[in-house]
């Protein structure tokens, strides 16, 4: 824990603000906002599915429904501070509830994919057909298919003229994810984290050592959850407007990819996996030779077959293998296992 | 009393649905172990052949039940000695290399047929029964789909062919002991699997307007309905298909369509909650 502070923390930081400094030069913030919010989306998955082993096809519903949340609280108050709150509260509330109905439920793997696809399903369905004048919470219309444009964006506490959007924006959504990122690192390295690293690996050997498995799961696809709902939020602020698509299982799908290609099991590949692939995506849509899609699941075929574990994973053990120090040989166990074969010889 | 007639029909039409378009997936699922999530993409693909034949001249119902499978089963047949082949065994990794694969296909039926609805019309008009008007093709919907579940059961049940893949599908090593080769046997119930899919599209067309996008819309109910239906392959799906079916058509004449798929979807997740292994995970167990 102590190097973490005196080490991990002030390195992150340092190439946090470096890659904050550099990368408007090459890359226009309006774009770089939009890939540090699916960096946090992807983040969130990471999470959960990464250090959790609780692979969930339903990310995009907590998105949607923190993008959802902040746009209805901001036309109903109309000032963005309480709505960016809700946004993270209420994805997270509805994550706890979902997880614990599934985990107390000890249900794993595909049950477990099914029920958040299901889910994320359902709330695109309902959203999407709540096109009629009936449809109203406090002021705000859902609008169905349409969305709800129009909502009050991201403001200073207090002072409901004065918005943040443009540069001042990019920055903000830049430190909200270094932030996230430090507190997931910590809550990591805290023993949550390594109590929730021990359920991914065997879950009956946690559960046999006295902890509550499917409380730390709750608890932990809940904190997933409210990081989606963030990113949402943010999303809806830089969109200005929020759709049904936000639920759709392409995006879904999309979440699923940034996690494989960045590297499961690592904080920063899914982040980096996300940004990678989004600007991928934003390049690709200039041109209209090749369909975008397409490109994306031989993406994903791809990495699935040949790279399992992602890019990050893979550089850092060639980074290790090429200029790392290696690890002195165990010559104990080599030489006695030698010696007993010799021996039976 | 027509009423009553015409709710039956609808009752009837949506669970024969419903065993239509699950019926490729509980086949690859409940032999292989695998999830296809790139099942409705195969269904799509049936859709545009059965499309494209009937434009080039071909007869509907030739085009819809022979060719639409046949083309689609031969494309399963490639995806499977390309991709699935190197993941059996790793469930995860199957599903999302097949979801990859939806993907794919998507791209590739957008950049042939362009984004554009195309469709042709039902072969077999309505009639109607005292003030309502029925479709006439929902009653081959549910021809095709008890014809399709009586075969699936003679043959698994009835020849030889069945048995290996039954028996391959039980203890796989057991089955290359005695000399058949799974690995083949897996490649044959891909095919037939994919063929299903294919069929079920072609089936379905008509009464779709068809976009590249259009799998989209089955995968979830496919994989809700084979996943709850549980181990056994034509129990469970008959299982689930009715009580799904029933569910959503109920919710559909009280409310709303949309309802009736929020109902569907609600069901489907508290019953996984309430039998986590499927319907023939807890009844008529050892069934086929």
């Amino acid at each position: 824990m102590a190097s973490f502070w005196a080490k991990e923390v002030p390195a992150t930081i340092i190439i946090a603000a470096l890659l904050v400094w550099i990368m408007p030069m090459m890359i226009g913030t309006y774009t770089l906002t939009v890939l540090v919010i699916y960096g946090m989306l992807g983040f969130s998955l990471g999470l959960i599915w990464g250090f959790g082993g609780i692979l969930c096809f339903g990310q995009a519903a907590f998105f949607g429904l923190g993008a959802y949340t902040y746009a209805i609280a901001a036309i109903n108050i109309g000032d963005s501070t309480i709505p960016m709150l809700l946004a993270v509260l209420v994805p997270a509330a509805f994550a706890a509830l979902l997880g614990a109905m599934m985990f107390y439920g000890r249900l794993t793997d595909v049950y477990l994919g099914v029920i958040t696809l299901v889910v994320t399903l359902i709330l695109f369905k309902f959203i999407s057909s709540t096109a009629g004048p009936e449809y109203v919470i406090g002021k705000a219309r859902l609008g169905g298919f349409n969305g709800i444009p129009g909502f009050q964006t991201l403001n200073v506490p207090g002072r409901p003229n004065d918005y943040i959007y443009g540069d001042p924006y990019f920055y903000f959504c830049a430190v909200l994810l270094l932030i996230v990122y430090l507190l997931v690192s910590w809550l990591l390295k805290s023993s949550f984290g390594r109590v929730a690293v021990g359920i991914r690996e065997n879950e009956v050997r946690v559960a046999l050592m006295g902890y509550d498995v499917s409380a730390r799961k709750t608890v932990l696809f809940s904190v997933g959850a409210a990081v989606a709902g963030l990113a949402g939020a943010l999303f809806a602020n830089w969109g200005e407007i929020v759709t049904p698509n936000l639920f759709s299982l392409g995006q879904s799908a999309e979440i699923i990819i940034w996690c494989i290609v960045g590297g499961l099991g690592t904080r920063i590949g899914p982040i980096v996996g996300a940004a990678g692939l989004a600007y991928l995506k934003f390049l690709l849509g200039q041109q209209s030779m090749i369909d975008n899609t397409l490109l994306t699941g031989i993406i994903l075929v791809l990495f699935v077959l040949f790279l399992p574990k992602g890019l990050v994973p893979a550089i850092v053990s060639l980074w290790r293998i090429s200029f790392g120090q290696r690890r002195r040989v165990p010559r104990h166990g080599a030489r006695r296992l030698r010696s007993r074969s010799a021996g039976h010889g | 009393m027509d009423l009553v007639f015409v709710i039956i029909v609808e009752m009837l039409y949506a669970v024969a649905s419903l065993v239509l378009i699950s019926a490729g997936l509980a086949i690859v699922f409940g032999m292989m172990k695998i999830i296809n999530l790139a099942h409705g993409e195969f269904m799509m693909m049936g859709g545009y052949v059965t499309i494209t034949a009937v434009t080039l001249g071909a007869n509907v119902f030739v085009a819809m039940l022979i060719i639409a499978p046949l083309v689609v089963g031969l494309i399963g047949l490639v995806v499977e000695r390309l991709v699935i082949r190197h993941l059996y065994g790793r469930l995860v990794d199957t599903m999302l290399a097949t979801w990859g694969l939806s993907l794919f296909f998507i791209g590739l039926a957008t950049m042939i047929f362009g984004n554009t609805t195309t469709g042709i019309s039902t072969p077999i008009s309505g009639f109607t029964v005292g003030n309502y008007q029925v479709n006439g093709y929902n009653f081959f919907i549910i021809l095709v789909s008890i014809v399709l579940l009586g075969l699936m059961y003679a043959v698994l049940k009835g020849t030889r062919l069945g048995l290996i893949a039954r028996g391959a599908m039980q203890l796989p090593d057991m089955a290359a002991a005695l000399g058949y080769s799974p690995e083949r046997i897996y490649m044959a119930t891909f095919f037939c699997g994919s063929a299903l899919s294919g069929l079920a599209g072609a089936i379905l067309a008509p009464l779709v307007g068809l976009v590249p996008t259009s799998g989209g819309a089955y995968i979830a109910k496919a994989f809700i309905t084979v996943i709850a239906g549980g181990p056994s392959l034509i129990a469970g799906l008959m299982a689930s298909s009715g009580l799904f079916g029933f569910i959503s058509q109920i919710f559909t004449f009280a409310v709303s369509p949309v309802m009736g798929e929020v109902a569907l979807l609600l069901a489907a997740v508290v019953l996984l909650r309430l039998l986590p292994q499927g319907v023939t995970g807890k009844f008529f167990r050892g069934r086929l």
